[in-house]
């Protein structure tokens, strides 16, 4: 049953007069379908779809699956095996190893896990294989529908100078520019003059920003051209040098196209993915705002030519730059699958692309012709969508040891962090997976099964905010892949209204575990300049002063400590409520006598201490700050809180436990939600605590009592005073075989970043840097046997 | 002397039967008006409310109770701190924490402690000497008792270096993962947590009790050993220091736990706490252990060595065997001793406890404020008041099912619960007569038999006496009740919320019965007589003495003489002196007693119910 008469018959029972022309435009779609379903009768139809993708992707395209009865077989390598995206599927089946290389880059893994489940056709998401040629072409010749584009498609448009020649060819508008081999001075020039200025002078070698010149008029030219030569010469050894317009203030909108194998094409609007930092995008919106009608479907139209001219089909997505001042735009790339960001397309559009995908893959024709895809055509109101990528901060590329993230900045030392903690203890030893403890969504809007939301059903019924993820509470976070945890898309009436639910919907955001950019994108959202749309590239590095914390703004840091002062006082009240509640159902014992509330002191009042530390990212040397809470239970089941000398004035607490980890709070007359996540790492206990727009973290000792390895923290107390060695002397545990050696002596290194691997009884055993500091005395090599005891290396603090 | 009776005859109006069924109807027609009777869904058995708010005494009484209870509040905040803010600076100094802060982090989280003795207060031990010997004193001669007085208050808490806050060790009950242990923690901050003779007799009277509950030890050990000075009230005696070993060995024999946590120092006979124990923990750094300290040492043998070097968690984990646990730092060490009472598993008898807690069941609150117990205990001792009205506020839901309520009606029997837990009570409502005794000895056989732990609301101003009496067999009726309460093998658990005169203490399970606890009112005292009562008798001796030494006694000095009596055996039966002397395990809040009863009964049924058997009743 297509999803076009099911909305259909929902319409029927709630008529609606704004709705008419939609129920016209849905009955037209379902009549078209049914053409296509009669031309492609005699094709087999997919009934069983494998994913070649993990995480959040392989979950909505299972969920399109299974309402258009579709089976699904998930593939997973052995760090996913608990994954979201294994358990949602009908079948799943073991691809490799955690490195995405041996599992989800594995093509003939993946082919074997088809060929083994009978699926027909395979469904590549996005990342991984989606937009690899071989593979496309390898499902095609075993004899799977390949769920995306044609192979020659993708390879066409994954050769960024071919893309280029050929889009120039359709009459695709390109950044002005001369790639030319000629480099005589003069030439240079009067091509420079041609492109127009400002003009950008580029080596064709090399990267990183060197060499560069942007040249604003033409007398600048020939000193900055000479200077990125000689740069280029002395860098690279090449010296040629290519040029290309200089867009001041670009944009950039990304069209989603969809073409069906029958050789139509359309277009599903734009999406403006102008803010962006290192090149992720961060947050999208559709339609792009401040653009005029006939602009948007002159980039549609660009779209489609470019789209058209690789004999295009399926979802791909036609990126453009814009220039802001003059109002042209570029063609950019085009990105041959269906994107993460797909949904905020379907939110305005209201259509499921994934169905899309699967019906074009099956050889029916678009469901919908450009006439009939809203939005332009309806000029009674705006939707806007946003697109967000939540994750870690931390994303680790396995060659360079370098950190990337996606709009949080990084302390110093955070990964070193998470090497230590106790969750890495995974098969290979460079794998650090972060326990992600607790996610928490505002609503999962798509609980049920359908997906795309027609306009109606947004509307009326007010789902406008959808989640997607892959993840669930207790999840680990693997570093061997992208570490996006969530998606959230926000619809609107129009952009200020959207602005605001993105905003109450991040707010009740709450993830535990690990670092989101939640904050910051908060932030982002919150921002004035955003707010006005003021959209371009730049906008991140423009207003950064704003969007990150300062680390050594001690303004912020004292109002910083103080609000902390106060989610610390709440955390402690909410603490012994819960305590209490789970004491009250199961009194240890069975003494419920003595587990009363409040807890009994003859003629005094029990009173507890609890301290938090707690992190001020004001702070630059990142020392966590200690904060002692005095609790007295009152005799009314209140709790005093005293927040130490020179705290906030003592608090009366009012808690009232809504259920795990919910609370009702009332202190000094005001009453609000209160929410916490607790959970161990490191022998201490975190605890996340968000109310309002507050949300802070913080560690608490706990007596060893909680964890069961007592034998252990003695070890580790142990070898930290290790005797008669110098301090940051590193001994072998025990007689073993030296496996790898992962520094060097003279490097720098962090307290707990591994420095040796050692084989001993059967096991592998790593050795941690005691403190941070410069590497010394290191003599062992990989293959050595060692005694017990030997000096292995000193870490000597700088 | 014992049989006297303190009481004017306008108090034993009291043991009038009909006072009750009078105080039913004017009660109840007060109910209607008040509380709204008809809503409440009452059982034959709930009792009324029994208290007229409009009353003078009423009002009074809650204005001076008011100001009694916030005295023993003030006493206590005293109390807790410790040896003082620079004691508590140093102490703090050297990572460790106070103890009760340690038992705090012992005791599983959000669960209740019973503090015992705590407001055994700040009284000098020159005062404590002074007054051990007052007995002597008082019986004597009189002339030295001023002399003493003015001495006693001066040894108030101003005088604060002979200050001893909770006789420098702090006692009590509290859960450790769900099972009951007593808490035996030395306050270093108070005179080096040495053992004072009033320490050594609070440390036994703790062990004691978890002898008797069969609760687990747990010695946090942190002390000088015995206060040198005063070896003649600490060492020699047959309840002196060296039972506490006596009993570790003994408790240990039955099986109940014994658990040293050294925390500091432990020297000398101190040494002995974690080597008797069954195991230890010893902090690194802080806690040492040895028989004679450096000093002692370099005295004896000439040999220098460090503390740490003779006798620290280092030697004694690794070496010498003295200690089972090395803990690296405090919080480590308690954490130890909870892993350690995790693993007791069936030690101290936890099936027959779990049974019996297990039992409880959710139960109701009283129908009546607990905070108005304040105003129907009267600070004046000659006022009565109906027992009933105080039962009514100690059991759930109000409901008590009296036992022979028409019969011996000055002694109140039946049943009911505290915190789900079924107990008998017995309390006084006026003088003891010979079938008000016997009743009460009938009442403990029935409880003796069903094993119901026994309350005792005492509240006795004696025996009757007189010719009619004594013709009765009072004495006789008396020895029945005596002869119950001291062979009745459950708990009893004695509460001193008015008087406590003469043998009528006794029949009601005085200190002397051994009750499992017992606890006074701010309000109450004690004495073998009233001091009035004991001024007369005094007087009436010292007249005829001096009549045969021919000598004139002018009614001034007569009155002179009796007011001094009176004074000295006021400020005697007073319940902080009592307390200072743990003649009791503490004074508590009125308002408390339900609470702590419901916790004494729980410690108390951590043991396995013993038969009863009664010895020969006089007929």
């Amino acid at each position: 049953m297509s999803m076009a008469s099911i909305i259909y018959r929902k319409l029927h029972r709630q008529p609606n007069k704004r709705l008419n022309y939609i129920q016209v435009r849905l009955a037209s779609a379902a009549t078209g379908l049914s053409s296509n379903e009669k031309s492609n009768q005699s094709n087999r139809k997919i009934d069983k779809l494998l994913i070649a993708n993990r995480g959040e992707i392989a979950c909505r395209i299972m969920r399109t699956a299974k309402r258009l009865g579709i089976q699904t077989v998930a593939v997973y390598s052995d760090a996913d095996r608990h994954s979201l995206h294994v358990k949602s599927a009908d079948e799943a089946v073991r691809i490799g190893p955690p490195p995405a290389r041996s599992s989800y880059l594995n093509s003939s893994s993946i082919i074997e896990a088809a060929v083994r489940t009978g699926a027909q056709a395979i469904h590549p998401g996005y990342g991984f294989l989606s937009e690899n040629a071989d593979f496309a072409q390898l499902c095609e010749n075993e004899g799977f529908t390949f769920v995306g584009p044609p192979a020659s498609a993708i390879r066409e448009m994954g050769d960024k100078s071919a893309s280029k020649r050929i889009m120039g060819a359709a009459g695709v508008p390109l950044v002005p520019g001369y790639h030319g081999h000629e480099q005589d001075i003069d030439v240079m020039k009067s091509e420079a003059d041609k492109i127009g200025y400002p003009v950008l002078i580029k080596p064709t070698h090399g990267g990183g920003g060197k060499g560069m010149r942007i040249v604003e008029s033409p007398k600048e030219f020939v000193d900055a051209f000479l200077g990125a030569q000689r740069e280029a010469a002395a860098s690279f050894g090449v010296n040629t040098i290519l040029l290309e317009k200089y867009i001041t203030r670009p944009r950039h909108i990304e069209v989603q196209v969809f073409g069906d194998k029958q050789g139509n094409v359309v277009y599903l609007y734009e999406r403006d993915c102008s803010v962006q930092r290192r090149h992720q995008k961060i947050i999208e919106e559709a339609p792009a705002p401040d653009i005029m009608s006939d602009f948007r479907s002159r980039l549609g139209q660009a779209a489609v030519s470019a789209a058209k001219a690789v004999g295009y089909h399926n979802a791909g997505t036609v990126e453009f730059i814009v220039d802001t001042l003059s109002g042209e735009f570029y063609f950019m790339e085009m990105n041959t699958r269906l994107q993460v960001e797909h949904p905020v397309t379907e939110m305005i559009v209201g259509q499921d692309l994934v169905e899309w995908q699967i019906r074009v893959a099956n050889g029916e024709s678009l469901p919908l012709g450009q006439s009939q895809i809203p939005i332009s055509g309806l000029n009674w109101c705006f939707h806007y969508s946003f697109l967000l990528i939540f994750c870690s901060s931390i994303a680790l590329s396995k060659d360079q040891n370098t950190l990337d993230m996606y709009g949080m900045p990084l302390k110093p030392g955070y990964m070193l962090k998470m090497w230590q903690g106790d969750f890495c203890q995974q098969q290979e030893f460079f794998s650090i997976s972060v326990l992600f403890q607790s996610l928490k969504l505002v609503c999962f809007c798509n609980k049920n099964s359908r997906n795309a939301l027609s306009l109606q059903e947004i509307s009326q019924f007010c789902i406008s905010v959808r989640v997607e993820t892959g993840v669930e509470e207790g999840d680990t976070v693997s570093m061997h892949y992208d570490p996006m945890i969530a998606k959230l898309v926000v619809w609107g009436e129009n952009r200020a209204a959207a602005l605001v639910k993105l905003k109450d919907s991040l707010s009740k955001f709450q993830v535990a575990g690990l670092p989101t950019n939640i904050e910051f994108l908060y932030k982002l959202a919150n921002h004035k300049a955003f707010e006005n749309s003021e959209l371009e590239t730049h906008f991140i590095d423009h207003f950064k002063d704003d969007l990150f914390v300062n680390p050594n703004d001690s303004v912020s840091a004292e109002s910083a400590y103080d609000s902390a002062k106060h989610s610390a006082a709440l955390v402690a009240a909410c603490i012994c409520e819960k305590e209490h509640t789970l004491l009250k159902k199961n009194p240890p014992g069975g003494l419920s006598v003595w587990y009363t509330h409040p807890p009994f002191r003859p003629n005094h009042q029990a009173t507890r201490t609890i301290e938090l530390d707690w992190e001020n990212e004001y702070h630059d040397n990142n020392n966590s700050q200690n904060l002692t809470l005095s609790i007295t239970y009152l005799p009314n089941g209140n709790y005093l809180i005293k927040t130490g000398e020179n705290g906030l004035p003592d608090v009366e607490v009012t808690v009232t436990h809504l259920g795990e980890h919910d609370f009702r709070v009332e202190a000094d007359g005001l009453s609000k939600n209160v929410n916490l996540a607790c959970y161990f790492k490191d022998e201490s206990e975190h605890i996340h605590i968000w109310h309002g727009l507050e949300h802070h973290q913080f560690k608490q000792k706990v007596g060893i009592d909680l964890l069961d390895n007592l034998e252990s923290h003695q070890h580790r107390n142990r070898s930290h005073d290790s005797g008669s060695h110098p301090p940051g002397t590193v001994s072998a545990p025990m007689a073993g075989l030296v496996v790898k050696v992962l520094v060097k002596n003279g490097m720098k290194v962090e307290e707990g970043q591994p420095m040796l691997v050692m084989e001993a009884m059967k096991m592998e055993h790593v050795l941690k840097a005691p403190t941070s500091g410069l590497v010394s005395g290191l003599q062992v090599t990989p293959g050595q046997q060692v005694s017990d005891n030997t000096v292995l290396f000193n870490v000597k603090a700088v | 002397m014992l049989g006297f009776v303190v009481r004017s005859a306008k108090s034993s109006s009291v043991s009038s039967p009909y006072r009750w069924r009078s105080s039913i109807s004017s009660t109840q027609t007060m109910y209607s008006s008040n509380r709204g009777y008809g809503t409440q869904p009452q059982g034959h058995n709930v009792l009324p409310d029994g208290i007229d708010r409009t009353s003078d005494s009423f009002i009074r009484n809650s204005k001076e109770m008011e100001s009694v209870i916030s005295q023993l509040h003030s006493r206590i905040n005293q109390v807790t701190q410790g040896g003082g803010a620079a004691a508590i600076k140093r102490h703090k100094s050297r990572n460790k924490l106070l103890p009760r802060e340690r038992i705090d982090r012992l005791l599983d989280s959000s669960s209740s402690f019973l503090e015992l003795s705590q407001n055994f207060q700040i009284i000098s031990l020159e005062s404590y000497d002074k007054q051990q010997s007052l007995a002597n004193v008082v019986s004597s001669s009189s002339s030295s008792v001023h002399f003493f007085y003015i001495q006693f208050k001066l040894a108030g808490h101003e005088l604060y270096e002979e200050c001893l806050p909770s006789g420098g060790i702090i006692t009590g009950i509290g859960p450790i993962h769900g099972k009951l242990c007593m808490f035996i923690a030395n306050d270093a901050t108070v005179k080096g947590g040495t053992y004072y003779p009033i320490t050594v007799k609070k440390h036994l009277r703790a062990q004691e009790i978890a002898a008797k509950c069969r609760l687990p030890c747990i010695y946090l050990v942190d002390s000088g050993g015995a206060f040198l000075p005063k070896q003649a009230d600490v060492f020699p005696d047959k309840d002196n220091f060296g039972r506490v070993f006596y009993n570790q060995a003994l408790m240990s024999s039955e099986g109940i736990p014994q658990i040293a946590l050294v925390l500091g120092s432990c020297t000398a006979g101190g040494a002995y706490i974690p080597a008797m124990a069954d195991e230890s923990v010893m902090v690194k750094g802080n806690g040492t252990i040895f028989l004679a300290g450096p000093p002692l040492v370099k005295a004896a043998t000439g040999e220098e060595v460090s503390s740490e070097d003779l006798g620290g968690a280092d030697v004694h984990c690794k070496i010498s065997g003295v200690s089972d646990y090395l803990a690296q730092d405090e919080l480590h060490a308690l954490c130890i001793g909870r892993n350690i009472v995790k693993n007791l598993h069936m030690a101290g008898n936890e099936g027959v406890n779990s049974n019996l807690q297990g039992m409880i069941s959710d139960y109701k609150e009283p129908l009546y404020d607990v905070k108005e117990l304040q105003s129907i205990a009267p600070t004046d001792l000659k006022q009565s008041f109906d027992i009933r009205s105080l039962i009514a506020r100690i059991v759930d839901g109000s409901e008590f099912d009296e036992f022979k309520q028409l019969y011996g009606t000055t002694l109140v029997t039946g049943f009911g619960r505290i915190l789900g837990q079924p107990v008998g009570i017995i309390g006084n409502n006026g003088v003891l007569f010979c079938e008000s005794a016997l009743k009460g000895a009938h009442f403990i056989e029935l409880c003796s038999q069903r094993n119901i732990p026994l309350v005792f609301l005492q509240n006795i101003t004696g025996f009757m006496v007189g010719s009619k009496s004594e013709a009765n067999g009072i004495a006789k009726a008396g020895a029945k009740m005596v002869m119950a309460v001291s062979c009745a093998k459950v708990p009893k658990i004695t509460i001193v919320v008015g008087g406590s005169f003469g043998a009528g203490n006794y029949a009601m399970c005085g200190r002397a019965y051994s009750p499992d606890f017992m606890f006074f009112w701010p309000n109450a005292r004690i004495g073998v007589m009233g001091g009035a009562q004991a001024a007369g008798v005094m007087s009436e001796i010292e007249k005829s003495k001096k009549k045969k030494e021919g000598i004139q006694w002018s009614k001034e000095d007569e009155e002179k003489s009796k007011a001094k009596f009176v004074e000295a055996y006021d400020k005697e039966s007073s319940a902080y002196y009592s307390t200072a002397r743990l003649w009791d395990d503490g004074v508590i809040d009125p308002a408390d007693t339900r609470k702590i009863l419901g916790l004494c009964i729980s410690a108390s049924n951590n043991r396995t119910p013993e038969p009863t058997t009664f010895g020969v009743f006089r007929m």
